[in-house]
């Protein structure tokens, strides 16, 4: 393999890391801090998806040219998934933290079911595309290749994203109480942490991680129906092998899973979803924490 | 469960004028009702199944439509492969098959609770359907296979001339009588000395470690049994729906077992068998009026969780107890 | 010389930089009854979770009627007679308080993987756990769920549930915590009861010190991991060591 197919490759794989660990991040973020698994995490990255690409469509009008402010529209996904986010929080999940586990499962669970269906109706059974945004960017020679430069943006984002909530959760005043908070949350309490708003926070911070990483893809696969429960079962495949709480972990699980998929579909493109699970099994297996982990 | 075991003369006392309607049901009413309830009785098995994970042992699964379509499709292969139409070679074939994907996917689910349980047996039913998807040649894929009607009592049995004839008559009372027997058999293996290790590992995991419980085996087993229940409401389905598809080893699929548990009331015996018979009559129904039925089913699932978590049959039954009390 | 029917050996573990336990060297008679006291953080729990398999040990040894148990299961280690009491209440709530015990009874008989008879009707272990429960004062609250309990009664059933393992060894970790001043009393009567008239050997750890004082004829003191000193209550009452790491703390 020469070293332009390789190239293509690692950004391949680039790509779909910067995606997963803005979803897993997302996740991993809120289970941290509040012990707490979204079942419908997914579909606030679909949401996110959806949003940002009625946005542009509607930018768009009939025209297929793309003009470089709509870019700027992206984001919009990642804000209304952030907002909704920030209403189901309080709405829903608060009444249930004294309660069994299980609780909290089977109301995102319904949530999940929701919001698919909200999504069906308000914007039809059919995957909404913008591709005009995909392809406007034009693409870069590399070796042999074509190389789509969008794909390249949408890597920048994650790696802003992984760089830029670093920088939150470790430099940040806010930071601190985040992390005191997923340590201790009764000693924050006790020292005077108004710990309802800092898991809304939280929350609405990782649903907006989540609707990013959905506003950011969608001009290469659109928004669809279904991707929601996808990305919330390759969310988990990521978490496992990272930790569930750990952000280096979605990271590194991300990384991980992004090499995997771009390796398994290179050489054995049948078995691609069966190498995730059959490594997030391997990992379940040797160290059930995951490789960062602290569930 | 909780509350002191309903004495066994009082179930009987009850469940005696049910088992009675049931089975005077058919001669009452139209074909196509008792067929409607056939269905309801299948699910019923399912959610049974279902509950001895959720309610007694207190693993909540997100993927039992595995267990489903193992049942299923088991069925639609002896009829593809072997040529077969024995309704009982039907449900051996669907308890093995589906008995040994519980015991592989428990090995790897039950070393894990809540969350990680949860999702993973979420992920392991959407694989086995993708795979139904994928090896189209072998399970036809979303085409799905199509099952004749089988003979029953080893052939003694056999469909005349009108299939609806068969499924309203026959086939209705065959269903009935492996309702009744699953009921039978979970009712003893919940209120055996196993199933009280299982409420106990649900209620305290370490303590039940520590009174001598290994409770990875015992969530296991618990697991293998939940999942040949259901498994075997699979194999009475298909020649019922005629047809078996991917569907139903869809997540959504998993989505209605669990629902309809809860809607009947989880923390009870027979809840969750008449969640399953009720659901059954509002799927039936409201699919003609919208196509949003998932948000219904959704809404209501938070509405269950938030206001009336004990469901439908722990509701009453707590209400009844209140109102003993205050006569 | 009486015979050692648990016997540590330098045992360790640490979590981070804390030495928890410390190299502990602990030895236990048949038949004693004995208090394990120490400020918290001192490392008794600890040592009880070693002992009876909840955490493994970094290093070191446990021997048990002459065998090996360092790594042994907490399933053989109740197979083979060792059973504890939590401090913090360990029932199971939603079964009642006679199936609390009844489900220890069938487990000790290995009837808890029989799926095919129905637990009430078994009479033997009914009547057995009917015993059971009159000794720790419980009968009266047979049918009601666990989890509606007084703490006293609680405290009872948590030590009763260890109890109907028939064990030869029991740690009780603070039985009488949580509970009001006038109930410690009955309680540790009836704990001292029904260990003496089975012969079991018994460790409980205790921060009341009349409690200790009045109950146990030994007494261990366990400061930062390690023993601290060992001996009947007068030895410890004189011991200076002692009292100024414990018992100032310690209002009697």
């Amino acid at each position: 393999m020469d070293l332009a197919t390789l190239t293509v490759h690692v950004l391949n794989a680039l790509l779909y890391a910067s995606v997963m660990f803005l979803i897993a991040g997302g996740l991993s973020l809120i289970y941290g801090v509040m012990r707490i698994v979204n079942l419908a995490h997914g579909n606030l990255y679909a949401f996110g998806a959806y949003v940002s690409a009625w946005a542009v469509g509607r930018a768009l009008g009939t025209s297929t040219e793309a003009s470089l402010w709509m870019y700027a529209l992206l984001p919009v996904g990642a804000v209304a998934a952030a907002l909704l986010g920030a209403v189901l929080e309080p709405t829903l999940l608060r009444p249930l933290y004294r309660r069994a586990e299980e609780y909290q499962l089977l109301i995102t669970f319904g949530l999940l079911l929701i919001l698919e269906d909200v999504m069906r109706f308000v914007w039809g059974p059919y995957p909404l595309q913008a591709s005009a945004l995909y392809e406007a960017l034009g693409s870069l020679t590399i070796g042999d290749s074509i190389y789509p430069t969008y794909n390249l943006v949408v890597i920048v984002v994650g790696g802003i994203a992984a760089a830029g909530l670093w920088a939150f959760i470790y430099r940040t005043g806010f930071g601190v109480v985040l992390r005191a908070t997923s340590q201790n949350m009764r000693m924050a309490s006790a020292l005077g942490v108004n710990v309802n708003r800092v898991y809304v926070q939280a929350f609405t911070l990782g649903c907006f991680m989540a609707g990013l990483g959905g506003a950011v893809i969608m001009p290469q696969q659109g928004a669809v129906l279904g991707m929601g429960v996808d990305a919330l079962i390759l969310a988990f495949v990521v978490v496992v092998i990272g930790g569930l709480g750990s952000l280096e972990g979605a990271l590194i699980g991300a990384l991980m899973v992004g090499i995997v998929r771009e390796a398994g579909i290179t050489f054995f493109p049948e078995i691609e979803l069966a190498i995730l699970y059959l490594m997030a099994a391997i990992v379940l297996f040797i160290r059930p924490a995951g490789i960062l982990g602290r569930a | 469960m909780s509350a002191p075991g309903v004495a066994p003369r009082r179930v009987l006392a009850w469940s005696a004028p049910v088992l009675a309607a049931l089975i005077v049901l058919p001669f009452l009413v139209p074909a196509w009702q008792t067929v409607l309830l056939s269905y309801g009785l299948v699910f019923a098995i399912a959610a049974l199944g279902f509950n001895l994970l959720l309610g007694y042992t207190g693993l909540l699964s997100f993927g039992h439509s595995a267990y489903f379509g193992a049942g299923a499709y088991a069925v639609a292969f002896i009829v593809k492969y072997a040529g077969l139409e024995s309704m009982e070679v039907f449900l051996l074939g669907g308890v093995v098959v589906s008995g040994i994907v519980a015991a592989l996917f428990g090995v790897l689910c039950v070393r894990y609770t809540r969350i990680f349980f949860g999702i993973l047996t979420m992920a392991l039913s959407q694989v086995l359907w993708s795979l139904a998807y994928k090896f189209f040649w072998v399970t036809g894929g979303s085409d799905g296979l199509r099952v004749p009607t089988p003979t029953l009592l080893g052939g003694l049995v056999r469909m005349g001339a009108d299939k609806q004839d068969f499924l309203s008559g026959p086939y209705y009372f065959y269903v009935l009588a492996v309702f009744v027997i699953a009921v039978a058999v979970m009712w003893v293996i919940v209120h055996s000395p196993f199933g009280k290790a299982l409420q106990a590992i649900r209620d305290n995991e370490t303590r039940a470690e520590f009174v001598g419980v290994q409770v990875w085996h015992y969530r296991w087993v618990a697991f293998v049994i939940s999942g040949i229940f259901t498994g075997l409401a699979g194999a009475l389905w298909v020649p019922l729906n005629g047809l078996t598809t991917p569907d139903i080893l869809h997540w959504t699929f998993s989505g209605k077992i669990v629902f309809f548990t809860v809607l009947g009331g989880f923390q009870t015996f027979f809840g969750p068998v008449i969640g399953a018979v009720i659901y059954n009559y509002l799927e039936n129904w409201a699919v003609g009026y919208t196509v949003y039925w998932q948000m219904v089913l959704g809404v209501v699932l938070v509405v269950l969780v938030l206001a009336l978590p004990a469901g439908i049959v722990g509701t009453v039954k707590r209400m009844s107890v209140r109102a003993a009390k205050a006569a | 010389m009486s015979v050692d029917i648990l016997k540590t050996t330098q045992l360790s573990k640490s979590f981070g930089d804390t030495h928890a336990v410390d190299h502990v060297d602990f030895s236990v008679s048949a038949g004693e009854v004995l208090a394990l006291i120490g400020s918290n953080g001192a490392g008794k729990t600890t040592l009880i979770n070693l002992i009876s398999g909840l955490i493994p040990p970094d290093s070191g040894r446990v021997d048990f009627q002459g065998s090996d148990i360092t790594h042994a299961s907490i399933h053989r280690k109740i197979q083979l007679g060792i059973a504890r009491s939590f401090q913090l209440v360990n029932l199971f709530d939603q079964l009642t308080v006679r199936d609390n015990v009844t489900l220890a009874i069938f487990s000790r008989e290995g009837r808890t993987r029989r799926f095919f008879s129905v637990a009430d009707a078994d009479t033997a272990v009914r009547d057995e756990a009917a015993v059971v429960l009159k000794e720790f004062g419980l009968d009266g609250r047979a049918g009601a769920p666990a989890g509606g309990l007084s703490q006293g009664e609680r405290k009872l059933l948590d030590v009763a549930v260890a109890y109907a393992l028939r064990p030869k060894l029991l740690f009780l970790d603070e039985p009488t915590s949580g509970v009001s001043t006038r109930e410690k009393a009955p309680i540790m009567d009836i704990i001292t009861q029904v260990v003496r008239s089975g012969g079991i050997t018994a460790v409980i750890v205790e921060h009341d010190m009349d409690v200790v004082f009045t109950y146990c004829p030994r007494i261990v003191a366990m400061h930062q991991g390690s023993i601290l000193a060992d001996g009947t209550p007068d030895q410890i009452r004189n011991n200076a060591q002692v009292t100024a790491n414990m018992l100032g703390t310690q209002s009697g």
